[in-house]
């Protein structure tokens, strides 16, 4: 990322040394560091010990921990999700690997109907303190079943909590949060940024969930962007820049609890807004985005507020067609010159 | 059961009715009332402590009885929000299995889950007023019959999702392990949970991982309105079987036999022997829930009467409560008085209960 980082989250508060990490690495060091401190967490899934996933997200971490923390299971999903939910009741901090967001279809009985209504259906006397972490992300030609991103189907549901971090020290900070809160949280990563690197801060990183950054600050267009497209809208950006066109760009990190108010006051700040997320754009991510922006900055607002999601198909194996699927940057650039066109020209569309 | 008056029987002690659901304090009055035996001293103790156990497990399956035909009563008068579902018939599988616990134990529960949670130690006052939609209620009103959860007890919540508990109790025996906590988990559910993958996928796990869980399996012969055997193939024992886990079947009308079996398999999996399944056939009295009332077209009235007059757990452990010599018909028909005591004005106390207030509505959804 070359742009500058401003953020309301923690790693703003304090000023230590920051080394460059990969995504990978970021969330092994959230896990160790959890582990280390609270002898209740521990990780199952499929493959997570010595495979370390397929990602090679987890390598080491059996080696520090053992076979009862990182618990290799069956390839039952909903068994194991079921195992956390039970596991949470009880006194424990499971964090479920789910290997591909694709299989949240498989796990859904034990988040929606289990995990997320436990505290309410008890009255708050039961809590379930759990995460599930998986994946989204399309473009890496893996074909209609390993390319989905279902984060729009988990945070349609009181009771649970979802992140979505873009940068390495997004997904630290973000995951040691997941893992201390009281609540079921999934999180899901894209499975093409696990080798990105990025800075992320040496020691302690929690960042709250609830709390958008800004990841580069603008004038004349807001771009909300969620995990991935956050660089597709950085890049976006970029190119708006020789178009002298300004554009800010705002991560909202955690869609529930979703930061209502630095959205708004980002939207009123420059009166255009496009959402950009790589779920499916109809009943989507962006589409409750769009609305609350609508809500709360419509009369600042000079033009609609514009979607930009995964086309409404499954996503095709081809790779020319898988890569008109996804929102880019040229795409985002574009509708955004649309938009500001009218201030710059000093006329009406 | 018999619909007698309770008004013409003693009651030798009046209490709100909330001090008495402890195992503990029912324990202790019965041993206090001194009906197994005359004599006092030191070699009768353990006689008399067990025909006390004794008389509490028939307090036990009187509660679950009369707490059923409460709820019965208060949905045919409207009384009661939704539905429900009838636990009479089964009780001595609940009670059967509870006795084998130890209150720090957990168990899972069903849709029809007012037995389990009777038996692990409920109270009826705070279960009417949570079927009733009562803020008092175990649930503050928000779970209401099908989804009950007494933790203090270890009950871990009924489930209105088939199977859907199998993960959940699985899982806590997995948490109890890694804790070396030493409980056990008791996972409850009907002979229609055997179509959900889930419990398959669990007990591969219990038994790969030796994990301190017992499933009872209640045969109460009906998915909801279709016999189980046009439901079920093959024998429904060499299932867990192919998994290798330690199986047991009994007899669920036969309260002493299934906590004979119960106490055995609880033993083994707090011992480390790993996971058990227990079958109990049993058979369930009402329909599928209260509003299932013409049922002919999936079993007959003989059939129903036949579990009731010949079957009934109830009679069955009366009669050799008092072929062991351990109580007389005045001794259980106290019982049975001083149990719709407690329930009427347990549902008394349900209904004059206040709802939820309207702030309660968004509160819970986050811990």
């Amino acid at each position: 990322m070359s742009t500058p980082e401003r953020s309301g989250g923690a790693e703003a508060v304090a000023a230590p040394a920051v080394r460059s990490i990969t995504f990978a690495q970021a969330v092994n060091e959230a896990l160790a560091e959890e582990m280390r401190r609270d002898p209740r967490v521990f990780i199952l899934g499929e493959d997570v010990a010595e495979a370390g996933t397929p990602f090679k997200v987890l390598s080491g971490l059996v080696e520090e921990f053992g076979a009862e923390r990182v618990r290799d299971t069956p390839i039952s999903e909903a068994g194991f999700t079921g195992l956390a939910v039970g596991a949470a009741m009880t006194g424990m901090r499971p964090v479920v690997d789910l290997m591909f967001g694709d299989f949240l279809t498989l796990v859904m009985d034990q988040l929606v109907n289990q995990a997320a209504k436990t505290h309410y259906m008890s009255g708050g006397k039961l809590k379930v303190p759990m995460v599930l972490r998986t994946t989204l992300g399309a473009t890496r030609r893996s074909a209609a079943q390993h390319s989905q991103s279902l984060h729009a189907w988990v945070s349609h549901v009181p009771g649970l909590k979802v992140a979505l971090p873009a940068t390495p020290a997004d997904a630290k900070g973000l995951m040691k949060a997941a893992i201390r809160d009281d609540n079921p949280v999934v999180i899901l990563e894209d499975k093409l940024s696990f080798q990105d690197k990025g800075p992320v801060p040496e020691g302690e990183l929690v960042i709250p969930l609830g709390r958008a950054a800004v990841k580069r600050t603008g004038t004349d267009i807001t771009f909300i962007a969620t995990s991935s497209m956050v660089y597709v809208a950085l890049q976006a950006a970029e190119q708006l820049e020789a178009h002298g066109i300004s554009a800010e760009v705002v991560d909202p990190r955690t869609t529930v609890p979703l930061d209502v108010d630095t959205l708004v006051a980002s939207a009123r700040k420059t009166s255009r807004v496009i959402v950009v997320d790589e779920g499916h754009q109809s009943y989507g991510v962006s589409a409750e985005i769009a609305a609350v922006v609508a809500d709360g900055a419509f009369y600042h607002l000079d033009a609609p507020v514009r979607r930009m999601g995964a086309m409404d198909v499954p996503i095709p194996f081809s790779p020319p067609l898988e890569d008109l699927t996804v929102p880019t940057s040229n795409g985002l650039a574009a509708a955004a010159r649309q938009m500001c066109e009218p201030r710059l020209t000093g006329g009406p569309r | 059961m018999s619909g007698r008056s309770a008004a013409s029987k003693p009651t030798p002690r009046k209490s709100g009715g909330k001090a008495r659901a402890g195992r503990g304090s029912a324990r202790a009055e019965t041993a206090r009332g001194g009906e197994a035996s005359s004599h006092v001293g030191e070699a009768q103790a353990p006689a008399e402590e067990a025909a006390a156990e004794h008389l509490f497990t028939y307090r036990q399956m009187m509660r679950i009885r009369v707490f059923e035909e409460h709820a019965n009563e208060l949905y045919l008068t409207a009384k009661m929000p939704g539905l429900t579902h009838m636990y009479a018939g089964e009780e001595a599988v609940a009670v059967g299995v509870c006795n084998a616990l130890q209150k720090g134990d957990n168990i899972t529960s069903t849709h029809r889950g007012h037995g389990h949670c009777i038996a692990k130690g409920a109270r009826l006052d705070l279960m009417f007023a949570e079927l009733l939609g009562k803020v008092s209620g175990y649930n503050r009103g928000k779970g209401g019959s099908m989804h009950i959860a007494d933790q203090d007890n270890g009950n871990l919540g009924a489930n209105a999702i088939v199977g859907g508990s199998a993960g959940i109790a699985t899982g806590a025996a997995l948490s109890a392990q890694l804790r070396g906590s030493g409980q056990v988990v008791v996972c409850f559910f009907g002979e229609g949970a055997l179509g959900q993958g889930l419990l398959y996928e669990v007990m591969n796990m219990a038994q790969l991982w030796k994990l301190p869980v017992v499933y009872v399996c209640e045969n109460n012969l009906y998915n909801e309105y279709t016999h189980y055997e046009e439901t079920t193939a093959g024998d429904i024992l060499a299932r867990p079987r192919a998994f290798g886990i330690h199986t047991a079947e009994v007899d669920g009308q036969d309260v002493n036999a299934v906590s004979e079996a119960a106490t055995a398999l609880v033993k083994r999996a707090r011992g480390g022997e790993g996971p058990a399944f227990l079958l109990a056939h049993t058979y369930r009295y009402y329909g599928h829930h209260v509003g299932d009332i013409k049922r002919d077209y999936y079993r007959s009235q003989d059939e129903e009467s036949h579990w009731k007059r010949d079957r009934d757990p109830l009679v069955i452990f009366g009669r050799w409560l008092q072929d062991a010599g351990i109580a007389t018909p005045a001794d259980l028909e106290r019982v049975e008085a001083e149990v719709r005591d407690e329930a009427a004005e347990a549902v008394a106390y349900g209904l004059e209960a206040p709802y939820p207030d309207d702030s309660e509505v968004s509160m819970h959804v986050y811990a």
